[in-house]
């Protein structure tokens, strides 16, 4: 299929002006006569019902979580960035255009990239005027930070929750809506499927998770905003439920997956300490601004880290990289904590971990003075290891953060099903091949509160005065026949092995021969085994209970199931691209220096991947980029 | 370590329940405690058991998902400390822990340890939200705000909603809850408008949600694992005074 | 109107009827503690005051009707935050249908947990109280408009002195958590008054119980006799 990002002709400033006169409109009294599934209650999913909801569309918004208030956006610690030049630092809705496109490694799509810019300063008013607390200065006004991968700043924040609050503020807007009547929500309600028929989405199929009950849901438009797939490597940085089976199924029925092997690796997380491990905790990038980064010379070295003296310590990141020290960007920290830890010099249990060391810091500026920049996150570290961070140096290692791949959306947010459209983490279209700190809340609410709910009506403006189709129609029973399938075989295995068992083991596989760097050769290994695992997963899974209750493995499982699927693309994918870029690095591709070494020429395209039925080999379709307003360079940081 | 757990166990929402000894043995101290449970609930499985049903999501103290009764205290023995941030290195080799779900009323149990909050959201959807629609919205610096209100509307907005200040007051009130929200909202200039009839209206949800009443325990700032100060309900209750005395626009 | 009807119903309302009738008890329980320090300067003293309190607003009022009038608020005063105290443990019974297995307070006071238990023991006391020193039904040596002798020779006895003793503890326990909860009830809040509410509170328990009990230990200990 040819695809078709339909991106507006004309200068880039000039886009989404354009985009937004030649939409179709639905009029006021036309609105309440359409319905709109959107299932996922995050940043993109709350403000985008809301917002619908406030135009007067019917809105059916569902959530796997006990409340629309829990989905993960509300993890997200440091903050949202927005070109409101207001420290007069010299930025403009064109820097931040830029810094993100060059942060995604030249991998994203202009246009979208400047509508994200263009809004971003909207969502800064609309979620002041909603009471989100942000910092502010004495004088009353809005309070920035820099962050990385900009010489400016332009991110702001509400301490250490700017997610949280900024979730609250689109969470709030959506129970206003709740109370209107605009908008019915559907806690604890999982999604498990999509419904297609004659080639647009008409409906989505779901489980109750606190009655099991499967039913379906019909809409005129289908609004995935379901966040990213980090779990598919079981320990990351995403809530434990955090998963992938909407935008999966979604998949499987239609809508192309593009650059599912864009992952993002976090370089500060606090380390595993144990098999038991469940998730991973992230500690915020800012401690690298005072933190000195090292691991003992002598691999093997199990001394104390305070018993070991300076001339045996080895600072790799100031050492490798003397311009930026330890303030490398994410990817690169990342890749250098990981060299160390092969070389055998990690420190911690299963030698996976490295200092950062606060002691020069505690020195030259005095502990009170360290205890005001990073007290809390001191406590957060101290309660999850017993270690003390202002005695012992802090250890860390890079884990899985964030997902720039997902599902394919044209410029309008669009998948390649008509009717489904994909917000917020679950698509692919704004970051390239690496996301920038504190863009993720700025793209789940530009998409929710602005952009969505000005295109969605184009496409419902072509189906005026169609009937919806019934749910006892024939497409949607033989979709929920098909769910009810699927969850009784699961509980019917009744097998040797529990569900965390196989996802762990997938998870490790995809760490190894996917995770921060990747080669052809662990890709194929990696290629060869998951089908087998999958395999195995269906004949020896053990999932015990009924399905007509709480069940939680069983939820587990459907997912993990779906992880399955998703973990052999991924591989797919990281095989095609032949070129390192941003997250994806692949040790065939680097400079002398070890940075990621692109290949414009081969790769400056979107891998779309078309799924053609059950473990067939999926279709490639190419979505090439081009870039008229910033010039390709290649990243380097010494 | 090796420790006895006893654990409410109840099938389903109107099945009766009961706490259902468990030996929890060669645990980390290292392991939260919600990886305690994890490990427990895999050796039940592979013994053919039904796993231990527990909400939790995000694992890092901000979602608000978990939350059991750990020893009589909401939350566990740590403080300002949400269940899946509590470590095993705060118990001892040997212990017994008693685990039950949150009592309430207003949150009936699901299974097991799992109960039903959605009563926190009906007080949410009744007013606590400043009325503003997207894209109506003026430029952010256009209202300065004194940063003592901001940061204390901050310390209200920390509110995580997990519900421990109801597990833990000995009346089952939601009075910490409310009133942070109507405090959030309530010392900033964008919630002034509603910021009575607001008050108003959470107040007669939560009341019908079968909560108890304040009495001034303390219990729930005591167990808040965000902290979240009492002083915010003396503010809901002049709020409320005002809001049914003194406001010139109820009838 | 019905939003009157409405407050009384709604818990927070109740809360501040509790609140308001017990400043309104506090007040009473302080005045009359001062009222009863005059026992120490003699017969004459207190049984003029004794009388004085009939006279209150005289010429505008007649005997007895400011007294009147004052007991009639009191009782109304009773009532009510009998009836929200009431009215509200049930609410906060059904609230907790189903309770612990293991519960441990972290911050709740013995005070604020008694207050129910010391609430009703307070009652008991008010009633054995009038029926001893007003009404004279239980008292074996009553006359009529004599206070200072009602009293001493009431307290003479080891038993009731103890029994008013106990009965002034209870009610300092009520007292304490009372006087700064109904500042918090009231809204009646900030970073400077907060400091000062529990010292507040603790400080003019002090002053009732201590002021009241110095009555029964000063009779036994013969500090105060029949004679003056």
């Amino acid at each position: 299929m040819q695809l078709d990002a339909k991106i507006p002709t004309g200068p880039i400033a000039e886009k989404w002006e354009k985009a937004r006169f030649d939409l179709k409109l639905v009029n006021p009294a036309n609105k309440r006569k359409f319905e709109i599934l959107i299932v996922g209650t995050g940043l993109a999913g709350a403000s985008a019902a809301a917002t619908l909801g406030e135009l007067g569309y019917n809105v059916r918004c569902f959530c796997f979580q006990d409340s629309a208030r829990r989905a993960h956006s509300i993890a997200a610690q440091g903050g949202i960035n927005a070109a409101k030049n207001y420290q007069n630092d010299g930025d403009s809705v064109f820097r931040l255009f830029y810094d993100t496109v060059k942060g995604g490694d030249y991998r994203a799509r202009e246009a979208n990239v400047h509508r994200l810019a263009e809004v971003s300063v909207n969502i800064i008013d609309q979620a002041t005027a909603q009471g989100v607390p942000f910092a502010r200065e004495y004088g009353g006004l809005l309070a920035n930070r820099s962050f990385g991968g900009a010489q400016v700043s332009r991110t702001f924040y509400a301490r250490g929750q700017t997610g949280q609050q900024l979730l609250l503020g689109a969470y709030q807007a959506l129970m206003r809506q709740v109370k209107a009547g605009r908008v019915t929500l559907h806690a604890r309600t999982e999604m498990l499927d999509l419904v297609v028929h004659e080639g647009r989405a008409r409906g989505i199929v779901t489980r109750d998770l606190a009655t099991g009950d499967i039913r379906s849901w019909s809409g005129d438009a289908v609004v995935l905003a379901t966040g990213g797939y980090g779990n598919v490597y079981y320990l990351s940085t995403n809530a434990k439920g955090s998963n992938v089976t909407a935008a999966w199924r979604a998949h499987r029925r239609g809508a192309y997956f593009a650059n599912p092997c864009y992952t993002q690796i976090h370089p500060t997380c606090i380390p595993v300490s144990g098999d038991y491990q469940s998730k991973l905790t992230l500690m915020s990038e800012s401690l690298r601004n005072d933190g000195r980064i090292w691991v003992p010379t002598a691999p093997g070295d199990s001394r104390r880290p305070t018993d070991i003296p300076e001339s045996e310590r080895d600072y790799y990141l100031e050492r490798r990289y003397p311009a930026f020290g330890n303030l490398v960007p994410r990817d690169v920290a990342s890749r250098a904590a990981k060299k160390e830890a092969d070389d055998g010099r990690g420190v911690g249990p299963g030698g996976l971990g490295v200092y950062l060391d606060f002691a020069n810091a505690i020195e030259r500026l005095g502990q009170d003075a360290i205890a005001a920049r990073y007290g809390n996150l001191f406590e957060m570290y101290e309660r999850i290891t017993g270690d003390d961070p202002y005695r012992v140096p802090m250890r860390i290692f890079p884990a899985v953060h964030y997902t720039m791949g997902g599902l394919w959306v044209d410029y309008n947010l669009m998948t390649t099903v008509p009717g489904l459209y994909s917000i917020g983490e679950s698509n692919f279209s704004d970051h390239g091949a690496n996301r920038l700190g504190a863009s993720a809340l700025m793209q789940g609410l530009a998409d929710g509160y602005f952009v969505l709910p000005n295109t969605i009506g184009d496409y419902l403006a072509q189906h005026m005065g169609e009937e919806r189709l019934e749910t006892s129609d024939s497409a949607f029973t033989a979709i929920e026949d098909d769910v009810r399938g699927r969850t009784r075989k699961l509980l019917e295995t009744n097998g040797k092995r529990t569900v965390d068992d196989f996802h762990r083991e997938l998870g490790l596989l995809m760490w190894n021969e996917c995770g921060m760097e990747r080669s052809a050769e662990g890709l194929r290994r990696a290629l060869a085994k998951i089908p087998e695992m999958r395999e195995e997963f269906h004949q020896n899974v053990r999932v015990l209970g009924g399905d007509q209750t709480v069940n939680q493995s069983l939820e587990k499982a459907g997912r993990v199931a779906d992880f399955f699927e998703l973990a052999e693309l991924m591989c797919i994918d990281a095989l095609n691209r032949d070129e390192s870029c941003g997250g994806h690095f692949r040790t065939e591709h680097q400079t002398p220096e070890g940075e990621a070494q692109r290949d414009d020429e081969n790769f400056r395209y979107v891998a779309a991947w078309e799924c053609t039925g059950d473990f067939a080999k999926p279709v490639l379709n190419k979505e090439p980029l081009e870039f008229e307003n910033v010039k390709l360079t290649q990243r380097s940081y010494k | 370590m090796d420790l006895t757990l006893y654990v409410w166990r109840q099938a389903g929402p109107d099945a009766a329940g009961e706490m259902k000894r468990y030996e929890a043995q060669g645990m980390s101290p290292d392991m939260s405690f919600l990886e305690m449970l994890d490990v427990v609930n895999e050796r039940l499985i592979l013994e053919g058991e039904e796993p231990i049903v527990f909400e939790h999501d995000c694992r890092e103290g901000i979602c608000g998902a978990c939350g059991m009764v750990i020893n009589g205290v909401a939350h566990g023995p740590q403080r300002a400390t949400t269940t899946c941030q509590l470590h095993m290195r705060q118990f001892n080799d040997g212990d017994t822990i008693y685990i039950e779900p949150w009592r309430s009323t207003a949150f009936p149990v699901l299974r097991d340890l799992m109960v039903d909050r959605s009563s926190f959201d009906r007080i949410i959807e009744a007013g606590g939200y400043v009325s503003v629609s997207t894209g109506s919205a003026r430029d952010a610096n256009e209202i300065p705000v004194p940063k003592a209100d901001a940061d204390s509307a901050m310390d209200a907005a920390a509110c995580i909603g997990c519900g421990a200040c109801v597990a833990a007051c000995p009346n089952g009130a939601a009075q910490l809850f409310t009133s942070a929200k109507v405090a959030h909202l309530g010392l900033l200039p964008q919630g002034q408008p509603e910021r009575l009839s607001r008050t108003r209206a959470m107040v007669a949800v939560m009341e019908d949600e079968a909560f108890g009443s304040c009495t001034n325990h303390r219990e729930c700032e005591a167990v808040c694992p965000k902290q979240i100060s009492v002083d915010y309900i003396a503010r809901l209750n002049r709020d409320y005074l005002k809001a049914q005395l003194l406001d010139p626009n109820a009838k | 109107m019905s939003w009157i009807i409405g407050f009384f119903r709604s818990a927070m309302g109740k809360k501040a009827v509790m609140a308001v009738t017990g400043v309104m008890l506090f007040g009473f329980v302080l005045t009359h503690m001062v009222g009863n320090l005059k026992l120490y300067f003699g017969p004459e003293k207190i049984n003029a005051y004794a009388e004085g309190l009939r006279e209150i607003g005289a010429p505008l009022l007649s005997h007895g009707d400011a007294l009147l009038i004052a007991r009639l608020g009191l009782i109304a005063a009773v009532v009510l935050h009998i009836w929200a105290a009431t009215s509200l443990t049930l609410v906060n019974r059904r609230a907790r249908a189903q309770g612990y297995a293991r519960k441990s307070p972290q911050a709740a006071t013995y005070a604020s947990r008694t207050m129910r238990y010391g609430g009703l023991i307070i009652l008991a006391f008010v009633v054995y109280h009038l029926m001893h020193f007003t009404w004279g039904n239980v008292h074996g040596d009553f006359v009529p408009g004599d206070v200072y002798h009602n009293v001493v020779s009431g307290f003479q006895n080891p038993l009731i002195s103890g029994f008013y003793i106990l009965a002034q503890l209870a009610l300092g326990l009520h007292l304490y958590h009372g006087l700064w909860s109904f500042m918090q009830t009231l809204g009646l809040n900030g970073p400077r008054l907060n400091a000062l509410r529990q010292p507040f509170a603790a400080t003019f328990t002090a002053i009732v119980v201590i002021g009241n009990i110095s009555l029964p230990l000063s009779v036994l200990a013969g500090f105060v006799t029949l004679h003056g």
